[in-house]
């Protein structure tokens, strides 16, 4: 299967490129184009964004591999991304990891078999004053509790 | 104490333009463009004496005055909103609660080196703050803030957001360069600076969202007033993110200078639930940490802190009580480190690793004698011999964990499990 832009994200690219002094300046604004198009980074979608950017797909693969935003792979509707960052873990950070593996039947870094939810544990989201805490796609949910996370994850369902 | 850098975040809908015009917003820049020559600019924020808030605290108005003037290459200013020290998270407020003083800061730098693109580099995880920020941007377009021909002036400038993708080295300046030239986030070999060759081998200052916030307030209120608050190396006033065991944890601005001890038992309310402090970290995890009994005296500015043995650095505040496990705390900050390091100097790639996993054994119960020395012995290994101060801010608190509580992580070696809370 063959992957390319549709005509609407075609005309965001151009947009996008336009607006850099360099085309390659735009590199990162262009994966998360394609990111969003076409749901993670895989090579055919490396390979296209290469050539849209006249680049290798080497470099492209090496842009991707470098960003933890950038997925290679697949992943859930809901992505769960719990801080485990020091004042996070001092505010109990592992018993919200512990609490999340329980209630969604998975480890970490793994997805429901239904694709609802992938859940990663990650590095410090600057909300240190609130922690523990978690990011679930573009959102923050702050100063978590086990009944918080309850109700979270009911209203994702 | 007035407030400085926060004077807005409290006000309801402070993200506006209305609100910000209302509290004298952009009357510092419609000031600059009506009159003030870029030299004027950068001599005032010299007399100011602020210095960068980003962590390595180098004068502002000095790195503005490195650019060449005659370079016929373009020139460029990007403000770093990549916040990304664990500890610290007062950019993200600024971005939040008061974008238009950082949108207002990023056009009086660029002016001061005659750059006419800049760009806002937002780490890619704060994706509020970015909507806040563009739709800020787009406001102040509008308003004929930004754009060309700056309110008849003659002078336009383009100021462009751009989104990171999760990389914590991307917050090191020339780490950050790479970044937005498209690459991995790679730091570069200094010299050359970014001054005279920086995003595409072209003049570039790169600034921290809480320095540029401070500008207008100081052009608006002169170099003379915020050079009057603070110390005698340690000018203005500093955000302050406190986080871990305190009562009132969040972002505070004191005046440079504030006695750590106070600030923390009186405006943050001591430790909870009848603990004694254990330690303390003054300016985010890359920094030494301080015991309990160490801070008496100590105040929050760069010479005081550089005198205790640790550094002002982005002024994130970590506290722990005496529950706290230092083997712990050390091993989740170096596997922070591990995971971040970018992978280019192997002191460091090779290092973090290294010290991560020797932490772990040790909280593990698998402490082999040695163990300890052998952390010191990697950590004076990568400080000083890499590219970029990332190898030190690894370094540094792994060192000074076990310099600080050597007895509690031999205990643990010793007795093969925490000896903390058992």
């Amino acid at each position: 299967m063959a992957v390319e832009f549709s005509p609407e994200t075609l005309k965001r690219f151009e947009e996008t490129v336009g607006r850099y002094p360099k085309k390659e300046a735009a590199m990162l604004p262009v994966l998360y184009l394609a990111q969003g198009e076409f749901g993670y980074l895989g090579s055919e979608a490396i390979e296209y964004v290469a050539k849209l950017m006249g680049l290798s797909p080497a470099r492209v693969y090496g842009v991707v591999t470098f960003y933890t935003m950038l997925n290679m792979k697949p992943i859930g509707k809901h992505h769960i991304q719990v801080c485990r960052t020091l004042s996070c873990a001092l505010a109990g950070a592992e018993k919200i990891t512990e609490l999340l593996k329980a209630k969604l039947g998975i480890r970490t870094g793994e997805t429901t078999p239904d694709g609802r939810f992938t859940l990663s544990e990650v590095e410090c989201l600057a909300s240190c004053g609130t922690g523990p805490m978690m990011q679930i796609n573009d959102d923050y949910y702050e100063n978590l509790s086990k009944e918080k996370i309850e109700e979270i994850l009911r209203s994702l369902k | 104490m007035e407030k400085i850098l926060l004077r807005n975040t409290d006000v309801k809908d402070s993200h506006t333009l209305a609100v910000y015009k209302s509290r004298g917003g952009y009357r510092a820049w419609e000031k600059v463009v009506g009159g003030i020559f870029p030299e004027q600019l950068i001599e005032e924020i010299k007399a100011s004496g602020l210095r960068g808030r980003g962590g390595a605290g180098f004068p502002t108005g000095m790195k503005w005055g490195f650019v060449p003037k005659d370079s016929p290459k373009p020139k460029y200013v990007i403000c770093n909103a990549d916040e990304s020290e664990p500890g610290t998270f007062k950019d993200r407020l600024l971005i939040e609660r008061d974008p238009h003083a950082v949108i207002e800061g990023t056009i009086l730098a660029a002016y001061a080196i005659r750059s006419h693109t800049a760009f806002i580099y937002i780490r890619g995880e704060l994706a509020f703050g970015a909507k806040v920020l563009q739709r800020a941007i787009d406001e102040a377009a509008q308003a004929g803030y930004l754009g060309k021909n700056i309110l008849g002036s003659g002078y336009g400038l383009d100021l462009i957001l751009h989104r990171g993708a999760g990389a914590y080295i991307c917050g090191e300046e020339t780490g950050l360069l790479s970044s937005l030239e498209g690459g991995r986030g790679w730091p570069k070999v200094k010299p050359p600076f970014p001054a005279t060759h920086g995003l595409f081998g072209c003049p570039t200052v790169v600034n921290n969202v809480e320095t540029l916030a401070a500008l207008p307030w100081i052009v608006d209120h002169g170099a003379a007033k915020y050079a009057a608050i603070g110390t005698e190396k340690s000018k203005g006033t500093k955000l302050f993110s406190v986080s871990g065991h305190i009562r009132k944890p969040g972002v505070y601005e004191l005046e440079m200078g504030y006695p750590l001890r106070q600030f923390l038992e009186v405006d943050c309310g001591g430790v909870p639930n009848g603990r004694r402090l254990k330690g303390v970290i003054p300016g985010g995890v890359s920094m030494p940490v301080l015991r309990g009994d160490e801070i008496e005296g100590v105040r929050m500015d760069y010479e005081s802190l550089q005198a205790a043995g640790t550094l002002l650095g982005s002024g994130g505040v970590v506290v722990m009580d005496e529950s706290t496990c230092m083997v712990k705390a050390a091993w989740n900050v170096a596997r922070f480190y591990a995971h971040e390091s970018c992978g280019q100097c192997t002191p460091c790639r090779e290092g973090c690793h290294w010290m991560e996993k020797i932490f772990w054994r040790i909280e593990n119960g698998q402490g082999q004698p040695g163990d300890l020395d052998l952390i010191l012995s990697i950590s004076g290994n990568i400080t000083g011999n890499t590219i970029c101060p990332f190898g030190d801010a690894a370094a540094w608190p792994a060192a000074a964990f076990i310099k600080k509580y050597r007895d509690e992580f031999e205990a643990h070696i010793a007795q093969k499990k925490c000896v903390v809370s058992a």
